[in-house]
């Protein structure tokens, strides 16, 4: 029965069925796998793609920053306004991604230790940041700080400066980069539980005790990966950046604004120039997180072999 | 001590519950919640008539089309190939297959602006891939669905890839037992169990793009009423000094934003109860 139905269920020429069985058909390929040139167009198509979208673009980055050969290059990232502009990059992510550790890491423990009402709210909270668009990240302090916001007439009047300024930049850029670290720690400390902990509390350990030398060093690896992502975006942010900056050269530029000027400027050499410095954090980052996701997964498969 | 009292539903051996959430929930509060808030407040200051005027005008209009029409076509295509990619990554051995599935994730690590300007370089017409298509893309609206493509691609593979790898092989094998074609194993079989994440990845790489402001303004030219998006026409107001205007637009923004964030955590609920269940 079984040899009269099956061609008329999959007339297709790729069905293995066939009036008499066939003794290895030209090469042995499993039932669960394509045909070769199925596999050729599938891989061609991803990679096509991939490099028309993400490799030409940024290998192309490089190339324009050496077209004017090494000079250029090196004049471009030195002179006063591009290490200004550097330093104040490396000044706003060295505020923001502490700060955002401390957030995640005590948001962390509160939602994946203890049972308490609204956490589902707070959860989405947290992930707010994440669907708000890097300009109104900018707008939102805008409206509270501005010379025309909530506190901006007693802000001029006790001479403190937020927007236009290094704090504007700060708060912007702990915005947009709030929830990294809470959302790389939560799931893994939820599923890690509270058993040892609670076996570090009774064998007398101290709240501090705990947390140093239980929690820290399960969750190290994660805390990195959320780490290197935040500190990726922060030294990266365009957007809600620059709507608080001011772009004053010398003073409230960052990176990613300092580019701009210089490609608005036709000065290309010198906005891939920096650019480029920017592309290799990228591949640093991209680097990083290859080998703590490396370190994650594999703590997750311990995880999950205990558990079982 | 309150918020252990009112909150918590089980005593626990742990200390530090005040302490950490009470941080957490202030700092949320100053960074996030308070500033978000103040959007909010802000236009209700407006009448209803300027507000309405604010969000309604032709060129804001324009702007929508614009950025809704090629998030949602950039999404489209980043599904396709996303699945794609995905599909080949799980599936096939290939040369520098590591390198590639860690490059995958570029659009998160490299800077807005720096993705913005290599685009626009590498699609003008005399650029690397431009000045061999026939038709211009730095500069046109095209140059805006570009852009929302090279930010969007990490979503569908990185949704998608995990379900792809934990599809049961003993499924396929049982449909090619009962004579399914490689074709009607992947529609009738693995699709069914990919498109939760399927549409999350579209969803977020669409999510993605509505608010998308770096890459976009270096290649799109921002021609009013052609090739401007609504996240540039906020900026525009602002240098304007029309604050009202650019917030009543922000909090349009912001809703449709907010709406898609619950769209998107049913999807991924729904995700994971599929994935559950096989």
């Amino acid at each position: 029965m079984n040899t009269l139905a099956a061609p008329a269920v999959s007339p297709a020429p790729a069905a293995t069925a066939a009036p008499t069985p066939r003794v290895a058909p030209r090469a042995l390929r499993a039932a669960t796998a394509e045909a070769r040139w199925v596999r050729w167009v599938l891989t061609a198509a991803a990679l096509g793609f991939l490099t028309l979208f993400l490799f030409v673009p940024l290998a192309s980055v490089f190339a324009a920053a050496f077209d004017k050969g090494w000079q250029v290059y090196l004049e471009a990232i030195t002179e006063p306004d591009a290490r200004s502009a550097i330093g104040l990059t490396l000044l706003a992510a060295g505020i923001s991604v502490p700060l955002n550790l401390v957030f995640g890491v005590s948001a962390a423990w509160a939602i994946a230790k203890f049972d308490f009402r609204g956490k589902n709210l707070l959860l989405t909270l947290i992930d707010l940041p994440f669907s708000v668009s890097p300009v109104i990240a900018g707008l939102i302090y805008l409206l509270v700080f501005g010379l025309q916001g909530w506190f901006g007439p007693w802000l001029a009047a006790h001479d403190i400066k937020i927007i236009f300024a290094v704090p504007g930049i700060v708060l912007a850029t702990l915005f947009i980069t709030f929830p990294f670290v809470a959302r790389e720690l939560i799931p893994l400390m939820q599923a890690q539980g509270v058993e040892q902990e609670e076996a570090a509390r009774v064998l007398g350990a101290s709240g501090w005790q705990v947390f140093w030398r239980v929690t820290l060093p399960n969750v190290k690896w994660a805390l990195l990966y959320g780490v290197i992502l935040c500190n990726a975006r922060a030294m990266g942010e365009f957007g809600a950046v620059s709507v608080v900056s001011g772009h004053i050269r010398g003073q409230t530029n960052t990176m990613p604004l300092h580019i701009e000027i210089l490609y608005n400027e036709y000065q290309f050499a010198a906005a891939f120039a920096v650019a480029s410095l920017l592309a290799l954090l990228a591949l640093v980052t991209l680097g990083l997180k290859y080998f703590v996701e490396q370190r994650v997964k594999h703590q997750r498969r311990a995880l999950g072999e205990r558990g079982e | 001590m309150i918020l252990s009292r009112t909150l918590l539903r089980r005593h626990s051996v742990l200390p530090g519950f005040d302490l950490s959430l009470g941080f957490a929930l202030l700092y949320l509060g100053l960074i996030v919640l308070m500033p978000l808030s103040a959007a909010f407040l802000k236009t209700f200051t407006m009448t209803w008539p300027a507000f309405w005027e604010a969000v309604s005008s032709p060129r804001v209009v324009a702007s929508y089309r614009l950025t809704f029409g090629a998030s949602f076509a950039a999404a489209l295509l980043n599904a396709v190939f996303g699945l794609v990619v995905a599909w080949v990554l799980v599936r096939y051995e290939f040369p520098f297959k590591r390198l590639i599935d860690a490059l995958v994730d570029l659009p998160f690590a490299l800077p807005t602006a720096v993705a913005g300007i290599a685009l626009t370089a590498i699609y003008a017409q005399n650029g690397l891939v431009g000045q061999w298509l026939p038709f211009k893309v730095s500069f046109t609206p095209l140059g805006v669905f570009v852009a929302l493509v090279f930010i969007g691609v990490p979503f569908v593979v990185r949704t998608v890839q995990p379900v792809l790898e934990d599809v049961n092989r003993e499924l396929e094998e049982a449909a090619a037992t009962l004579g399914a074609s490689r074709w009607q194993t992947f529609t009738k079989v693995i699709l069914p169990i990919v498109l939760p994440a399927l549409l999350t990845g579209f969803a977020l790489a669409f999510a993605r793009a509505l608010g998308e402001y770096g890459s976009v303004i270096f290649i799109a030219g921002n021609l009013p009423m052609v090739s401007e998006i609504t996240p540039l026409l906020i900026i525009t107001k602002l240098e304007q000094y029309d604050v009202a205007g650019a917030t009543a637009i922000a909090v349009v923004m912001l809703v449709i934003s907010f709406v898609l964030l619950l769209l998107i955590n049913s999807l991924q609920t729904w995700s994971r109860k599929r994935q559950g269940g096989l």
